[in-house]
């Protein structure tokens, strides 16, 4: 039989602090066997990076093994010395981080950071080194290996530079690679272009993985095999298609049961939230961990702890569940809550050709000679679109596309340079939040993507929903203010009591409640959400995005919800306008978005998103190059640098008519009509979706 | 009281402050200056009621005796008299009184100022940031012993500010003690306006000021209520070290006769006014000299224990 690569025994794992001992790991058994890639799958504080943490022997002053043991080829690697572990870390066992800019050293050149590897570990000369750094920075498909050698981190693009920190964690041929959330600061279309290079390493280099994610559909594309913890311990193990397929804990399944995956819709088919919390360590059950928040818990099976069997007739397939084999897997398979689909009422918001260009001056000398003192950044161009009364309007894009600029202009943050943005009729693109009547300001509200900075962590959660009220005249009385804020905290589903609470108190979901309190407080008829759930977890994810639907139905709010997130976008609007570089690429409903003709652009970014299905075949569409930056937009069709589709040189030197494919589908690109009709589906359902 | 919703919020205040005094505990450091400091605090506050003298009674016969010379009275000097027979000790106790009020009131004063300009240049930016900028940043040109001369010099008792002062009422102590606060605060402002400056660049990009500003607060009110109670950690441990400097800078005002008229028990100008005696006054100049340092080094050590528990989690 091999030797695993890396065998984790009965491991626990405590971070020690001022309130004392914190079991943040327990129990855990893992075995990654040479050329295979397991995912480490779980909501944040389930433990995932501290296991990865612990395999580099590197847990701060606070942390520490308590129990177990963690052999790497073998050999226990807590009886190792610190100048075995110094040998072994980076050359034989290699990380990579969340935050390819942190991982890189801001003062020192590429070339000196890559080089140091072999140099140190292999005694290679700095001239062998560099020829090794070239090579594999041609194996993560960096072009112009040498300009890339000589620049400075700050000087590549985040998708660059994760390449090259992926690029120094091969440079000694590792037999164990660690990656730590490697693609979760990326933009899609560029985390599809790392998830590929990952899967082709492992398969060329033959090194074993370690990928740890908070998304089920970045470990289905990479991962052999998959281990989901919960609270700490590990609840379900076996291959990716046992449990994307078979899953057989029922935190497993909740998980599933929150991510939007294709064929969920708001109304039919609604995501179905996991109930309460994620227990603190401290107060975690003596059983099963996940029993307070499990549909089939029963006190006399789940009560005592749980341990890891195997599932019968399921070779390598592991769950830590007593009632595994009692529960009915196929029943319940969507028990949300049907609703009716909302009707969309009469136009509340129009943008007619909005415009809005910053202005950069540039003051040094030679700009005054040459008299390019002023530049323009044109972060939205003729942006064209309407939103009617309880219709959700999704703007879609990726970084720099613009879309935070259209929301600081609606909130009247910022001045459109040109064209209108009608609020029930009234032009205020031009008309700051200053010179606003009152009644304008809290009828356009919005809620806000980070729950840690939503909130101020100075005041009470009472006393800032009270300001609201107070501020948009609802409640003029402290009497009337308390009262209306215990009916704002019923409407998003907190206790009363939560009024007195500071911020701190709160969990990231909560502090998104409360966000949203904060915006319906003064009866808004438009709300904008800025990628409200992108920063919570998936299963938090859910309830919010319900609740925002409640509230929208009962209140026939108009909402503009930015988002990056196609999987969410699709469950959660009725119409998609999708932006590239402060342009309108492509809008219509969702069903025409989501479905052929699509605008090249869409099409690659429905390709890139990761989907949790194994049901689902999806077309491979990687895009080359990076993304260009606003301040210096290519000429002709904007998305011409990157498109997979470019017919010729009418995309270089003209910008592209916007053609209108059906009643209100509108595709801004060169290509004709007739082959716009011809493009198949990316997404393939193998299996009848649950309509 | 009709106000009893406002009730809980008191208790939890107290508990507070005993929960940071518990966390300080862990703190050696801290811990040996927050003893320093409520010594000096506490001797303030209590100095009627010990047994000491007279801080301004002379004593014709016993001029610059040692420490636990008795007394004709019975009793001791227990650190000893000064050039004009003066208990040394009641003057050091009853002076602690003079120099926490003064450098406390003056380091308020500054903060206030300083916290004002910082948070207008940090948040408003443009022009606004120019300008404040600026003006800090010519106070700051000056070594600051020289601004407190030039400051002093034409806004004391004997200027047109200081004669209008008089006239309304003030006493000499009051006026002399005003100019040293208004000092204080052109020299200390500027650092407190950079530092408040600083912080609110980092704080105003938070999501919660633009929900303020998007639901058309003033800028005043973001200010004062959005940001600033957020730049409070920095600014205590600031705070403490700030008002250790300016303990110093009034004795040393103190020490070159620019301090608090006489025959207030000013502990600079206990120095200054026994050191034409040489070693004959060793004596007399040890005590005031250990008590502002040890004042001063009480405060820096809490300051170091603050930040130190500020930065653990």
């Amino acid at each position: 039989m091999v030797t695993p690569v890396l065998e984790c025994k009965n491991l626990s794992i405590s971070y020690y602090t001022r309130a004392g001992e914190v079991p943040a790991v327990y129990d855990f058994n893992l075995t990654v066997n040479p050329g295979e890639a397991v995912g480490i799958v779980g909501e944040s504080g389930c433990g995932k990076s501290t296991v990865a943490l612990a395999i580099m022997q590197y847990m701060g002053k606070n942390g520490a093994v308590t129990g177990g043991e963690i052999k790497f080829l073998g050999r226990d690697m807590r009886a190792m010395s610190d100048e075995e572990l110094r040998r072994i870390r980076g050359s034989q066992i290699a990380m990579v981080y969340q935050e390819p800019m942190a991982s890189l050293n801001p003062s020192m050149r590429i070339r000196d950071q890559l080089i140091e590897v072999p140099m140190i570990h292999e005694g290679l000369d700095a001239a062998a080194a560099e020829k090794r750094a070239i090579e594999l920075l041609d194996a993560v498909r960096l072009p112009d290996p040498l300009r890339i050698l000589n620049s400075y981190p700050h000087q590549l693009s985040g998708g660059q530079q994760q390449r090259a920190v992926i690029a120094m964690a091969l440079l000694s041929n590792p037999k164990l690679l660690l990656l730590d959330e490697p693609t979760t600061a990326l933009d899609v279309t560029v985390e599809a272009g790392v998830v590929e290079l990952i899967k082709d390493i492992a398969k060329r280099f033959g090194t074993s993985m370690i990928y740890i994610s908070h998304n089920l559909g970045l470990i289905l594309e990479t991962c052999d095999r998959i281990c989901v913890m919960y609270s700490g311990q590990s609840v379900e193990l076996g291959s990716v298609k046992q449990v994307f397929d078979q899953m057989r804990h029922p935190y497993t399944r909740g998980l599933f049961q929150s991510i939007p995956l294709p064929g969920t819709d708001r109304f039919a088919h609604p995501l179905v939230p996991i109930r309460g919390q994620l227990p603190l360590p401290r107060d975690r059950p003596t059983g099963c961990t996940f029993g307070p928040r499990c549909d089939f818990f029963q006190k006399d099976r789940c009560g005592p702890p749980q341990h890891m069997q195997e599932v019968r007739g399921d070779a390598g397939h592991q769950v830590r569940c007593a009632r595994y084999g009692e529960i009915d897997w196929s029943a319940q398979v969507h028990q949300g809550v049907q609703s009716e689909p909302m009707q969309p009422g009469k136009v509340v918001l129009q943008v007619k050709d909005m415009k809005k260009y910053y202005e950069i001056h540039n003051n040094s000398l030679a700009a005054l000679i040459s008299g390019r003192g002023v530049r323009y950044v044109k972060a939205n161009e003729k942006l064209d679109f309407e939103a009617r009364e309880a219709e959700t309007v999704a703007i879609v894009g990726e970084s720099g596309c613009g879309k935070s600029t259209f929301a600081k202009v609606l909130m009247g943050l910022e001045k459109a340079t040109g064209g209108e943005v009608l609020v029930n009729g009234v032009d205020i693109g031009k008309l700051p939040v200053k010179k606003r009547p009152q009644g304008l300001i809290s009828s356009l509200q919005m809620v806000f993507q980070n729950p840690f900075e939503t909130l101020n962590p100075s005041h009470s959660v009472g006393s800032q929903i009270g300001r609201v009220l107070k501020k948009f005249g609802v409640a003029k009385t402290r009497e009337e203010i308390e009262r209306k804020t215990a009916e704002l905290l019923d409407m998003v589903k907190l206790p009363r009591e939560f009024a007195d609470r500071k911020p701190r108190q709160l969990s990231g979901g909560q502090k998104q409640r409360i966000g949203i309190a904060r915006a319906f407080g003064g009866n808004a008829s438009v709300v904008v959400a800025d990628e409200p759930v992108s920063a919570l977890d998936v299963s938090v994810q859910a309830a919010v995005t319900g609740l925002l639907t409640d509230i929208q139905r009962k209140k026939r709010t108009t909402m503009v919800f930015i988002s990056h997130d196609l999987s969410v976008v699709r469950y959660l609007a009725d119409r998609v306008v999708v932006m590239y570089l402060g342009r309108v690429m492509e809008q219509g409903t969702t069903d025409q978005v989501f479905a052929p003709p699509y605008h090249p652009y869409t099409e690659a970014l429905l390709s890139a998103v990761p989907i949790a299905d194994t049901s689902i075949v999806k077309k491979h569409i990687v895009l080359k190059g990076e993304l260009p930056s606003p301040m210096n937009p290519p000429p002709g069709c904007p998305f011409q640098t990157r498109c997979p589709r470019k017919i010729g040189a009418i995309c270089e030197t003209d910008l592209p008519e916007v053609k209108e494919l059906a009643p209100g589908h509108r595709i801004m690109c060169h290509l004709p009509e007739a082959e716009l009709h011809q493009m198949e589906p990316v997404i393939a359902v193998a299996r009848k979706p649950v309509h | 009281m009709t106000d009893l919703a406002a009730s809980p919020a008191r208790p939890g205040r107290f508990a507070k402050i005993a929960r940071s005094v518990g966390l300080l505990r862990e703190s050696p450091i801290g811990m040996v200056g927050l003893t320093l400091v409520l010594f000096w605090v506490l001797i303030a506050i209590f100095a009627d009621l010990l047994p000491l003298r007279d801080p301004l009674a002379q004593a014709g016969a016993d001029l610059l005796t040692p420490a636990l010379t008795p007394s004709p009275d019975g009793g001791h000097y227990w650190l000893g008299t000064d050039d004009k027979g003066r208990d040394i000790l009641a003057r050091l106790f009853y002076g602690s009184r003079l120099v926490l009020f003064w450098s406390g009131f003056a380091t308020v004063v500054a903060y206030a100022v300083g916290m004002l300009m910082g948070v207008a240049a940090g948040y408003r930016g443009g022009w606004w940031d120019e300008i404040i900028s600026f003006i800090g940043n010519v106070f700051l040109a000056f070594p600051q012993m020289v601004l407190y001369i030039v400051i002093l010099s034409q806004l004391g008792p004997d200027s047109s500010a200081g004669q209008w002062l008089a006239g309304e009422g003030f006493s000499t102590v009051w006026v002399k003690g005003l100019t040293i606060v208004l000092a204080v605060m052109f020299a200390t402002a500027p650092q407190v306006a950079r530092i408040v400056r600083g912080l609110v660049l980092d704080l105003k990009t938070r999501d919660y000021v633009a929900a303020a500003e998007v639901r058309g607060e003033t800028p005043i009110y973001i200010m004062i209520v959005e940001l600033l109670p957020n730049a409070r950690g920095p600014l205590i441990v600031d705070a403490c070290l700030r008002l250790g400097y300016v303990t110093i800078a009034i004795a040393a005002l103190g020490f070159l006769g620019l301090g608090l008229p006489p025959p207030d028990p000013d502990w600079g100008k206990m120095i200054s006014e026994v050191r034409g005696y040489g070693t004959a006054a060793a004596n007399a100049m040890i005590w005031p000299a250990l008590a502002i340092s040890t004042m001063v080094l009480g405060l820096n050590l809490l300051a170091d224990g603050l930040r130190e528990i500020s930065l653990r989690d």
